[in-house]
């Protein structure tokens, strides 16, 4: 069984309240150096048959009509190496 | 002359459906109860999408109920014409439907937010607004989570240019919304957005006002006089 991960991200130009809450607290935890923190979402995809070509490209369709909005995300596909 | 049907959806983890039936019955329509799993609008003269949390709002507020199967005959008819008002959920899913420009956010301040609302109407050419003047204002209740209106700079412009801000948040944005946008409406007019909740402001006993009848009361003289 093939796995597909799919990582969405909002696009750079969108604010990311989240993300930024998560930034400010790091400094009250000790943690120095961080600029900025942008949060997305990972989805892993569990295939019924291996990750060729074809099963990808489905994927990325799925990335485009549902895990992401394109409007105002961006999305990666990448096939999970440990399959 | 028969009253004017308005249908109103209901999906699960609708909340505002009865309150649209209700606005729609007190501007003088008949509400006709709409099911999102079916494939018909029952010959409906107008759509609400209410307010809630279709499908709990996973993966993106609106993103699931935009596939249900009704959606296919609403994005059909709202393209030849057919008058929609999404409130509040109801945005999301027209905006994951693209049957509207941009996207609705998580608010900046991260806060649900319920408070009553001073909105300015800033086209009163819709379908949905032809009761209001251009520049009134209203005071309805907004409460949401997911009510940040965001879209690219270049579709901004054409909102402003082309009068498709609909209504304007006044005297405080809750959300974050890019330039105030309380909510907008295709080139044609017919499909409207709103991220408040005019549908609880339609009677004194349960409303801060009765000014969110006019969203009501306009399709309903649209469609009397069609």
């Amino acid at each position: 069984m093939a796995r597909v991960v799919v990582d969405v991200m909002l696009k750079p130009e969108i604010l990311d309240p989240q993300g930024q809450a998560i930034a400010r607290k790091l400094p009250q935890l000790g943690f120095e150096g961080v600029t900025a923190v942008r949060q997305g979402k990972r989805f892993e995809v569990e295939l019924d048959g291996p990750a060729d070509e074809a099963a990808v490209e489905r994927v990325r369709t799925i990335a485009d009509t549902l895990l992401a909005n394109p409007v105002i995300e961006t999305y990666e596909v990448r096939v999970l190496e440990d399959n | 002359m028969d009253a004017a049907r308005v249908g109103v959806i209901t999906f699960p983890g609708s909340l505002d459906d009865r309150d649209a039936a209700r606005a729609i019955r007190l501007a003088g329509a008949e509400p006709v109860a709409l099911w999102h799993a079916d494939h018909d609008l029952r010959g409906v003269d107008a759509v609400v999408l209410p307010g809630g949390f279709s499908y709990g709002d996973y993966l993106r507020a609106g993103a699931i109920a935009r596939f249900a199967p009704l959606m296919t005959e609403v994005i059909d008819a709202a393209k030849g014409g057919l008058p929609v008002l999404g409130i509040c959920n109801g945005f999301q899913v027209l905006c994951e439907s693209h049957l509207l420009p941009g996207a609705l956010l998580p608010n900046a301040g991260l806060h649900f937010v319920c408070r009553d609302q001073r909105l300015r109407i800033e086209n009163a050419d819709t379908a949905w607004t032809s009761e209001y003047t251009e520049g009134q204002e209203i005071v309805v209740p907004v409460k949401n989570r997911d009510g940040r209106y965001t879209a690219d700079e270049r579709t901004l412009a054409e909102l402003e240019e082309n009068g498709r801000v609909v209504a304007r948040y006044v005297d405080l944005n809750p959300n974050g919304s890019l330039g105030d946008i309380a909510g907008i409406c295709n080139e044609a007019g017919n499909v409207v957005g709103l991220m408040p909740h005019p549908e609880h402001a339609v009677e004194s006993l349960t409303g801060p006002s009765t000014d969110g009848l006019g969203f009501f009361t306009s399709v309903v003289k649209r469609l009397v006089n069609a």
